[in-house]
């Protein structure tokens, strides 16, 4: 029941894009097509549960025993890096039009706050090895709602009469904007 | 000390052992790429000047090894590379003659006088958005350089004349130059052909006279001995259809008294 709770609320109530606004560049950048927004998704459920079991592993076999915990922060992003490049091949493997697709976002999910902010909560929240998977499979679920929901309105948009001072990245924000205060009203979920 | 010591050994550890598991996969994972591509973009220029139609040198060398393209299709390269290219792909090219850009007016500073001082930004396609540029003549290069900005080769440099001269040997016919100039005075013709008219004014004959020294007027000399059409006036400008009549030596000596020498060769003003 706990981890059930722990997993709504990393993807709902606590969205990292929409609460914690970590992310925000994939967000804004592969949000055009639902399609490629859910290859996002999916690359970047892949790269969050590893990160989170990988990363969890890391800090409790290595860092703690050593008392380096002040390597977290280099010691995650080595991680996280390899991943993507991980990632990067088997993509570019099974299907290119994916990797033109997703382009420079691809390798972008490095440095994607989202997935160090994941690591650094799972370490700071001192969460067991099942609770940390759940919450990075949560979490990045989240990340996948948030991108095609907002990938499906602007869609929607494309056909829209918007300002002619607004179109492009203005109309885009004050969307983003609306759904991060509906997604507030989950608070009150749990 | 020994805090230092572990934490260097543990990154180097981590370290390692990622780089050895992204080489596994990296070998696992391998794109089979046709070989051949990298081959042909060995061979291209690598200026990725867009001048083929494709987004750059590695784009193009994609099309080429799959066959969506002729060999020959870099503009900047040349014959010389496409005859390395069809040879290690192991197919014939048509051999096209080089092509080079010509500049289509003789509108010098002191033939082409200037209506008024333009004191804008220094360019041709700035100039040309008021009242249709500087000169009389609202057809005429203006002399700004907007196609020398663009030229990546060097090939284009504006003379004392203040029209700009062509650089024949350096010159690659990308084509930038052409759409550079807001008048469209620049065209790509085949290296050897060196007959052309050297103006583009519509304007009427009266005017024109008034507006450059070396506009064509429209008078139909050179017709005259144009008997089956090589040379027509179209809307007050001359207009060559057939270079067959560089052979025929009695029409040549009417395109030879073209009273502006609008018509002509090009060895007269440029190199």
């Amino acid at each position: 029941m706990e981890l059930i709770l722990l997993f709504i609320s990393a993807a709902i109530i606590n969205n990292f894009v929409l609460s914690y606004f970590l992310g925000i560049c994939p967000f804004l950048g592969v949000s055009k097509k639902i399609d490629a927004a859910f290859s996002m998704g999916l690359a970047v459920i892949f790269v969050m549960s590893i990160t989170s079991v990988i990363s969890w592993l890391v800090n409790h076999l290595i860092l703690i025993p050593f008392h380096l915990e002040i390597l977290q922060y280099v010691v995650f992003i080595l991680v996280i890096a390899s991943l993507v490049q991980f990632v990067e091949m088997v993509i570019k493997k099974i299907s290119p039009p994916l990797y033109r697709a997703l382009g420079i976002f691809l390798p972008l999910i490095t440095t994607n706050c989202a997935i160090l902010g994941l690591a650094l909560f799972i370490s700071l929240r001192e969460y067991s090895f099942i609770q940390g998977l759940v919450f990075g499979l949560g979490a990045s679920v989240g990340f996948t709602l948030a991108l095609v929901i907002m990938a499906g309105i602007r869609e929607e948009l494309e056909t829209a009469d918007i300002p002619e001072s607004l179109k492009g990245a203005g109309i885009t924000l004050i969307v983003a904007g609306i759904l991060s205060l509906a997604f507030m009203g989950f608070a009150g979920l749990i | 000390m020994f805090n230092i010591a572990i934490s260097i050994l543990t990154m180097g550890i981590l370290g390692a052992f990622f780089a050895y598991g992204l080489s596994i996969a990296k070998n696992k994972f391998k794109v089979e790429e046709d070989p051949r591509i990298d081959q042909v973009e060995e061979v291209l220029p690598g200026a990725n000047c867009g001048a083929c139609g494709y987004p750059g040198c590695r784009a193009l060398a994609e099309a080429i090894a799959s066959g969506q393209v002729d060999a020959n299709s870099c503009p900047v390269g040349g014959s010389e590379t496409a005859q390395e290219i069809a040879q290690m792909l192991g197919v014939e090219i048509i051999e096209t003659e080089r092509q080079v850009v010509v500049l289509l007016c003789r509108g010098t500073e002191t033939a082409a006088q200037r209506k008024a001082e333009y004191r804008g930004i220094r360019q041709c396609y700035a100039a040309s958005l008021v009242q249709s540029g500087d000169k009389f003549c609202s057809y005429g290069c203006l002399g700004y350089g907007d196609c020398v900005d663009v030229c990546n080769f060097d090939a284009l440099h504006i003379d004392k004349e203040g029209l700009p001269v062509v650089d024949r040997e350096k010159c690659t016919a990308c084509g930038l130059c052409v759409k550079a100039c807001p008048k469209n005075l620049l065209e790509l013709h085949p290296v050897s052909r060196k007959f052309f008219v050297f103006c583009m004014s519509l304007d009427n004959p009266k005017s024109s006279r008034k507006n450059c020294k070396n506009a064509c007027t429209g008078c139909m000399i050179c017709t005259k001995g144009a008997q089956n059409g090589e040379i027509v006036v179209e809307n007050n400008l001359s207009l060559i259809n057939n270079l067959d009549i560089l052979e025929n030596e009695e029409a040549m000596q009417w395109v030879g008294k073209c009273p502006t020498k609008a018509i002509g060769f090009l060895e007269e003003n440029q190199n």
